[in-house]
């Protein structure tokens, strides 16, 4: 047996923007073993709900991640509608369903820039995030908010889009296609990108499925599954299928996202198309009794929310699983003989959320 | 020579305290087309040892506590600290979570505050450009202090 060494990977690392911290046992140049180490960002927000009104804990539920943020926000709320039996009116479901899918964009792009700046590929990584800056500036222009927006609330969403509002984004949405056609293209015909991509980190159908992968991840391995087809919010009235990719390698993972930015400009425009005119919330009285489970499809995959009420304003637990979380084994078994120099890549082909996986 | 170059490329660092990653992504969204802080000549490096400018998010939590410091002592004189957030400030709606003990001051000393959650781009710039005012202080103030021994 060769010399094993053990590389220390992070907590502070250039290519990944979250502290994460790995030991990486080596032979030679090839993983053997990767020991995960976690805590970095853990704030312990899940205990706040017990000191926390249940109506204001819809702005820290919002904080788990700056990323996904909105959907969390979302999760929470539908739980809390399901414990207290509040049908949140159609205008506010298709409003939630539009800015889900605009923070999938968002999220999706971000992943694809900072893949591309793991490749060194700097321009690419320039030219996503400024395509990632429009959906940012319809954000702003819709909540206020660039990356946490705080427009849901038990019972609805707090802010409405007039008819010219949801006209600029549909405009938005179809300059975003034409613009994202070239960056897609470099992704998955460039020569370089593909050397690095293709046939790294090939997780299986079984494998994944076995294992609990979760999202692009999951789907990039062949398995069409796909969370918003339990039809919450507008899902259910909107026409998609999930997408899907056959070799389960790290390209398939880059194309389902790509594929799954497309498939997301086209929900948006058909949300827009059906939107019914109405009011955005209902009133909520009361205090929650009873306990709820809900999953919602995150840009990352299935997030599993959780909470317990006990009939006071004071819930007695929120939990959330996160995509990463479910992730993360996956991860660590694709490791196992790889490059030490693919290390940085492979960790961020599975789109890790350090924030949301810690709280 | 080489002070009148340092001036106009300070080198910044990023670190995530136990943010929520809003403000780590608009650090980030600094460095690209639209906010372009490399105008100001500032690179985004991942090595401590060649920083001039720590960017930390996020309020400070009992494990990133040594990782924060160990960062900050490996960065060379002079150096100066920029508190992103309001997590980053004071602790900010974290602060009553039992892990999260506090803003970045509690730990290393902070020469700008920015608030704001997320932080927005405009104003990471503004505060950077703050931060520059400041290294360029303590850069003559270090400068003196070596003549002085000499």
């Amino acid at each position: 047996m060769a010399k094993q060494s053990i590389v220390p990977f992070g907590p502070q690392h250039p290519v990944l923007p979250e502290p994460v911290h790995l030991d990486l046992v080596l032979e030679d140049e090839v993983v053997v073993k990767a020991v995960p180490s976690i805590g970095f960002v853990h704030r312990g927000l899940e205990k706040l709900v017990e000191t926390r009104d249940y109506k204001e804990y819809v702005y820290i539920a919002e904080r788990v991640c700056g990323i996904c943020s909105f959907g969390h926000g979302m999760g929470y709320c539908q739980c809390l509608e399901k414990i207290m039996n509040v049908e949140i009116p159609p205008r506010a479901a298709y409003l939630r369903t539009i800015w889900m899918e605009m923070s999938r964009v968002h999220s999706h792009l971000l992943w694809l820039g900072l893949l591309a700046d793991a490749l060194g590929f700097e321009s690419l990584f320039m030219q996503s995030w400024k395509l990632r800056e429009k959906i940012l500036d319809m954000f702003d222009a819709t909540t206020g908010g660039r990356v946490i927006f705080s427009v849901n609330c038990i019972g609805g969403v707090l802010k409405d889009m007039d008819g010219g509002m949801l006209k600029a984004i549909a405009d938005t949405v179809d300059g975003m296609e034409r613009e994202l056609r070239p960056i897609a293209e470099a992704f998955l015909r460039d020569y370089t990108v593909g050397t690095r991509l293709h046939e790294l980190g090939v997780l299986t159908a079984e494998q994944a499925d076995a294992m609990g992968a979760v999202g692009p991840m999951l789907r990039a391995s062949g398995v069409s599954r796909d969370t918003r087809k339990l039809g919450y919010a507008a899902y259910g009235e909107l026409e998609f299928e999930p997408i899907t990719a056959r070799d389960g390698d790290s390209f398939a993972r880059c194309e389902v996202r790509i594929r799954e930015l497309f498939q997301s400009f086209d929900l948006i425009r058909q949300a827009i198309r059906k939107i019914p005119a109405g009011p955005i919330a209902v009133p909520v009285r009361g205090n929650p009794g009873g306990e709820h489970f809900m999953r919602i499809e995150q840009p990352r995959g299935e997030a599993v929310y959780y909470v317990k009420a006990n009939g006071t304003k004071y819930l007695d637990r929120f939990r959330l699983r996160t995509p990463t979380t479910s992730n993360i084994p996956p991860m660590l078994e694709l490791l196992k003989g790889c490059q030490l120099a693919d290390v940085a890549l492979l960790i961020l082909t599975i789109d890790p959320c350090i924030s949301c996986t810690e709280r | 020579m080489a002070k009148a170059k340092l001036a106009k490329s300070p080198w910044m660092l990023h670190y995530d305290g136990s943010s929520c990653n809003g403000c780590d992504i608009e650090v980030l969204a600094c460095t690209t087309p639209k906010y372009d802080i490399e105008r100001f000549g500032i690179i985004n490096t991942g090595d401590p040892f060649q920083a001039d400018i720590l960017l930390i998010t996020g309020g400070v939590n009992h494990q990133s506590e040594s990782v924060i410091r160990q960062i900050y002592s490996q960065m060379p004189e002079p150096k100066v600290v920029v508190a992103v957030g309001i997590c980053a400030c004071t602790g900010g709606v974290f602060k009553d979570c039992y892990n999260i003990k506090g803003g970045i001051d509690t730990v290393i000393p902070v020469d700008v505050y920015v608030p704001g959650c997320a932080a927005r781009p405009q104003a990471i710039i503004d505060g950077v450009v703050k931060a520059l005012a400041v290294l360029q202080q303590k850069r003559e103030a270090w400068a003196g202090r070596r003549r002085g021994e000499a």
